[in-house]
């Protein structure tokens, strides 16, 4: 981690090339989880490019073929190679909603960790480049659905790795729709109850889910109340604002379960998106003449970048 | 007279884990009921409480065995298979997680009524690919299921047993993986037998004297069900095979014996002994085996209709496992 100056344009530019090239690839896909990319850009450009202290990758640039599931006499392929090695005294990370693959795999190419072409095998049968990805996905270590699983597991890891006495952190990444599994609290109670002090969660809370605004689904509000009153340590801030972001990441009571709130827009950078509010959770393009919208857009983004 | 163990699972698994650093208990707040409060005693250090959260406990478990742990979670079977399934099933089936999964109160041996009674476990963890079942018969399973869920490097469930619980099989000769208990040899008639239910089936073959030969097997690892000498043994009883299980007859033994003859062409009938695909309800585990059929007087019936014999003089001594159950902790469910 360096100083403002050396941290800031770089992940100001990984969240712009993650949000157009998953503008692009929902363009050449004919669809895509396009809303997902444009709330949590500056969330996965943040953790990738700055608060993440990992190792360099060891998965390949082009990721492998779709090997075999885990079993007794088959070798599975990891997704968690691509985050580093494991080492005690690194960080750890969780990818939890597995919807927003596309945008995290566009991270990982940001980052250098999956090489240019990385999404060439998105949704191609044979390929670990999964839609909705699972533990042999690129970046993903643990098969985080169905919905709200992953921080169970993260919790467990968090635990083993305090009782080894490990120093290394663990961080994982949510949306707020898994606010709405029960599971997801039982995780948070257990892991004030145990005083589980390694384990650090970034939300982003963009209000939105399948059927369309949260509010209108399942409210989760008061969100930083309840989770406080859970025993978390909570920051709730402006999930495009980095510097907020940064600050929040640093900050927070030690000795508890760390939270950042990130209040997202599920539009941002793609303001054509908004017309379709409240049904955001994917796109697919109704028109020829609203994919060339589209395609106009990321013409001039590609431009201004 | 057979012998009663008291608390077989308490007194071996404090011993067995004891050379055992990697071994942790996770409990749903049925901490004594499962038996492992004199584990938490002689190691609290690796003693987990995650209270009544079983979604959660899954999950946690599933992370401590990607750390390299061995997570033995005790709770009863109900809460393992039917509540968390979604949890067995993604957190630690699919990634073959070396979570030890142990499930008390099979079947009928509760009178906790339906909440409390796992009547279709067997066959919510058969579904899930990677799972190993294992069940206890006795108190010789029951010490010894221990070294071999032990030996499996994926996910077990155990349909373990407390309290007193009798011990049938000497306690030299353990529960081995993937092999049945051959208990008798015979031509006529072939029984599988698991759990409790085999000192029923003991009793009723011991009881047919030379009225009928019976080949009667023990059965204890119902997943894989691929012990070579199964077929054998369903090939050699003439008039056909009878299942007995505490749990429905749909998902169980019976069912995997059901796809064993069909697909290896074992010809034949197969009455299967078992819930017939019905709730119980909450009373002593004697009266619901009488309702239910599954006692010794529910396992005659089907002997009489596979072999046409009248066996209505026939008599079976009470039951040491009737005395049992009465001894058996009610109070704490």
């Amino acid at each position: 981690m360096g100083s403002f100056v050396e941290w800031l344009p770089n992940v100001k530019r990984i969240a712009r090339g993650i949000r157009l090239r998953v503008l692009r690839h929902t363009l050449q896909h004919g669809g895509g989880y396009l809303s997902q990319g444009c709330s949590s850009a500056e969330l996965l450009a943040l953790l990738y490019g700055d608060l993440l202290n990992l190792g360099p990758s060891c998965g390949p640039l082009v990721p492998p073929k779709f090997s075999a599931v885990p079993g007794a006499s088959t070798a599975a392929t990891h997704g968690w190679v691509y985050n580093g090695p494991r080492d005690p005294e690194l960080a750890r990370f969780f990818f939890s909603p597995v919807h927003y693959s596309l945008a995290l795999y566009a991270a990982l190419i940001e980052v250098r960790r999956l090489g240019e072409d990385a999404l060439d095998g998105f949704d191609e049968d044979g390929s670990t480049v999964e839609m909705i990805g699972a533990e042999h996905s690129p970046g993903i270590e643990v098969t985080a659905g169905s919905l709200g699983q992953c921080l169970s597991q993260a919790l467990g890891v968090a635990m083993a790795r305090r009782r080894r006495g490990e120093s290394g952190t663990n961080w994982v990444f949510m949306s707020d729709g898994e606010f709405q599994e029960g599971q997801t609290w039982e995780a948070f109670a257990a892991a004030h109850y145990h005083g589980v002090d390694n384990l650090r969660v970034i939300v982003d809370v963009n209000g939105q889910q399948c059927d369309g605004d949260m509010a209108s689904v399942m409210s989760i509000e008061p969100l930083a109340a309840r989770l406080e009153a859970f025993g978390s340590s909570v920051r709730e801030v402006d999930g495009h604002d980095l510097v907020a972001l940064r600050r929040a990441a640093m900050s927070g009571v030690a000795g508890r379960v760390r939270v950042i709130l990130a209040r997202t827009d599920a539009c941002r950078g793609v303001e054509l998106l908004r017309s379709r509010a409240p049904n955001l959770h994917y796109l697919r393009f109704k028109s020829d003449d609203e994919k060339a919208a589209y395609a106009a857009l990321l013409r001039q983004m590609e431009a201004e970048s | 007279m057979i012998k009663i163990v008291r608390r077989p699972h308490a007194n071996r698994f404090v011993e067995w884990a004891k050379e055992r650093p990697e071994v942790l208990v996770l409990s749903a707040d049925l901490t004594s009921s499962c038996e492992v409060n004199d584990f938490r005693d002689a190691y609290p250090d690796r003693f987990i409480s995650m209270g009544m959260a079983e979604q959660n406990m899954m999950g946690v478990a599933a992370g401590l065995a990607r750390e390299g742990f061995s997570p033995w979670v005790h709770t009863f079977a109900v809460f393992v298979t039917r509540r968390p399934f979604d949890q067995v099933a993604m957190s630690i089936a699919y990634p073959n997680l070396p979570v030890r999964l142990v499930g008390f109160l099979p079947g009928l041996t509760t009178p906790g009524g339906v909440t409390h009674q796992a009547i279709d476990d067997v066959g919510l963890m058969r579904l899930l690919p990677n799972m190993t079942i294992l069940e206890c018969g006795d108190a010789t399973d029951v010490e010894s299921v221990l070294d071999v869920a032990d030996s499996v490097p994926g996910p077990v469930y155990i349909r373990m047993l407390r309290g007193e619980v009798p011990r049938l099989f000497p306690a030299s000769e353990p529960m081995r993986l993937g092999q049945a208990r051959r208990l008798s040899e015979g031509t006529d008639l072939c029984i599988l037998s698991a759990g409790i239910c085999t000192e029923a089936a003991l009793n009723v073959v011991r009881a047919l004297g030379s009225q009928l030969s019976v080949e009667h097997l023990h059965v204890s690892t119902l997943k894989p069900f691929d012990d070579p000498q199964l077929l054998g043994s369903l090939k050699r009883g003439k008039m056909g095979v009878i299942t007995m299980e505490n749990h429905s007859v749909i998902g169980g033994l019976g069912s995997a014996t059901a796809e064993l003859m069909a697909e290896a062409g074992v010809a034949g009938p197969l009455v299967r002994v078992g819930l017939r695909d019905v709730y119980a309800h909450g009373a002593s585990r004697e009266y619901l085996m009488r309702e239910y059929g599954l006692d010794e007087a529910g396992l005659i019936a089907a002997i009489e209709r596979l072999s046409g014999l009248d066996l209505g003089a026939l008599s079976v001594d009470i039951r040491d496992w009737v005395a049992a159950s009465d001894l058996a902790k009610p109070e704490a469910l």
